[in-house]
């Protein structure tokens, strides 16, 4: 074909040589077999592991996520709790703090009371006591003064009298000061 | 093509002063070692080459991947993704992303070669290596309808649109077949041929004018152009990175949608 082209006087770039078509194709086929072979399943593998990897991290986040957002809504469960635990507490003690005051008060009033009546009663009976006694010394007195008075101024009628009305007024009144 | 006009309508210009332009001779390079010529060892070295680095980049898989496989992944990533499950579906793209992947990094090194020093030769500038493509890319879209659809019914999914009927359909199902069966792995073949084989040209024309003008047939004005044309040599070089690169993201692309509308399910 290339002597008839060069025969023409004119080489027609048109007219191709069959054995580059040949060769062309053939080249070109061995290379589509090693690349399909070779290559296109490593650049398919790497593209597959990196959505695989970045699929597979964006699920972990997701879970940890989750995790974390749970463990959160647990803590201010907890919170919550021990708030309302912290508070009921407070209460109780209030109100158990009012009960021993009022019978604290209660207790001392009970106390009080019973120390005064105590006091009244000792004073009543040693009162008593002093009455009694006194009424044994009123009798003696008046013995002796009687005695007095009749062994040292009988004929003075009139002083007599008064001394006697005096000290059976104040014996009536019943008066401590008298002896 | 655009750029191939041009460089015909520059010639005559030039030949006046006896400057021999660039032509298709200047593609026929003389074998190296018997019937071995230097397409045919770039085209190998483009496939060590790929798969070299491609198996180095996929090799680890890590997790977190390191730069050599940050690229590799960007690269496959972006004709799987970009290009394959875009285009094609999430049903069935995987089963293609292989083919399309392969394709797009050999385009895309033979077409760099053209541009690396020393290389500096754009394999599909030779047209068979696109026929080859081409056909290959034919041969898996018929092939994906047949398997899919059955005979008969691919026939039928390729040539009918839907919604047509009577007698309009002996009108479009030839035109139909023709566009789908038979222009597409043509132009599939000579968009990326002609691309290389003019920007190549292209950029031979402005080396090798500005050195007559500058060394061989020396004038000012000629030092001028001289200077000028290697300016431009620059600016095209640049222009075919983007053209480059631009061949082998199209050849892609529309093997993807020729297989998409392939596997495509009834309207």
């Amino acid at each position: 074909m290339r002597e008839s082209i060069q025969a023409a006087g004119e080489l027609n770039p048109l007219i191709p040589h069959v054995s580059e078509i040949i060769l062309g194709a053939a080249v070109f086929l061995v290379l589509l077999l090693a690349i399909r072979k070779f290559v296109v399943p490593n650049f398919e593998k790497a593209f597959a592991e990196r959505t695989a990897a970045i699929e597979g991290g964006l699920s972990a986040a997701e879970t940890k996520q989750a995790e974390a957002d749970a463990k959160l809504a647990e803590l201010e469960k907890q919170l919550a709790d021990a708030r309302h635990e912290a508070a009921r507490i407070r209460e109780e003690a209030r109100e158990q703090g009012a009960v021993i005051v009022s019978e604290m008060r209660e207790q001392a009033q009970a106390e009080a009371s019973r120390i005064v009546e105590h006091g009244k009663s000792q004073i009543e009976a040693e009162r008593q006591q002093a009455v009694n006694s006194l009424r044994v010394e009123v009798g003696t007195l008046a013995t002796t003064l009687a005695g007095r008075i009749v062994g040292e101024s009988l004929d003075d009628d009139g002083r007599q009298g008064r001394v006697v009305e005096r000290f059976l007024a104040d014996l009536e009144a019943g008066t401590p000061g008298v002896n | 093509m655009i750029a191939g006009n041009l460089a015909a309508a520059l010639v005559p210009m030039a030949s006046g002063g006896g400057f021999t332009p660039p032509g298709p001779a200047d593609f026929d390079l003389p074998p190296i070692v018997g019937g071995i010529t230097k397409p045919m060892v770039m085209i190998v070295l483009s496939a060590v080459l790929i798969f070299a680095v491609t198996y180095a980049a996929s090799r680890k898989a890590a997790i977190v991947p390191g730069r050599l496989q940050y690229a590799g992944e960007w690269a496959y990533g972006g004709v799987r993704n970009g290009i394959a499950r875009d285009i094609i579906g999430t049903e069935h793209y995987m089963k293609f992303v292989p083919y399309l992947f392969t394709l797009f990094a050999f385009v895309l090194v033979n077409n760099y070669f053209g541009l690396i020093p020393l290389i500096q030769f754009p394999t599909f500038s030779h047209s068979g290596y696109a026929y080859g493509l081409a056909a290959l890319s034919w041969l898996l879209y018929n092939g994906v309808g047949i398997w899919k659809h059955g005979f008969l019914g691919y026939m039928k999914h390729t040539c009918i649109p839907a919604g047509v009927r009577g007698p309009v359909l002996l009108l479009i199902a030839p035109l139909e077949f023709l566009s789908n069966i038979l222009v597409r792995p043509v132009t599939l073949a000579l968009r990326l041929f002609a691309n290389m084989f003019a920007g190549h040209l292209l950029l031979i024309l402005f080396a090798l004018g500005g050195e007559y003008l500058l060394f061989e047939a020396f004038s000012p004005i000629n030092a001028v152009g001289g200077v000028l044309a290697w300016v431009m040599f620059f600016g095209v070089s640049a222009l075919e990175l983007l053209v480059m690169f631009l061949q082998a993201y199209v050849f892609t692309l529309l093997t993807a949608m020729y297989v998409s509308g392939a596997v495509a399910d009834e309207h």
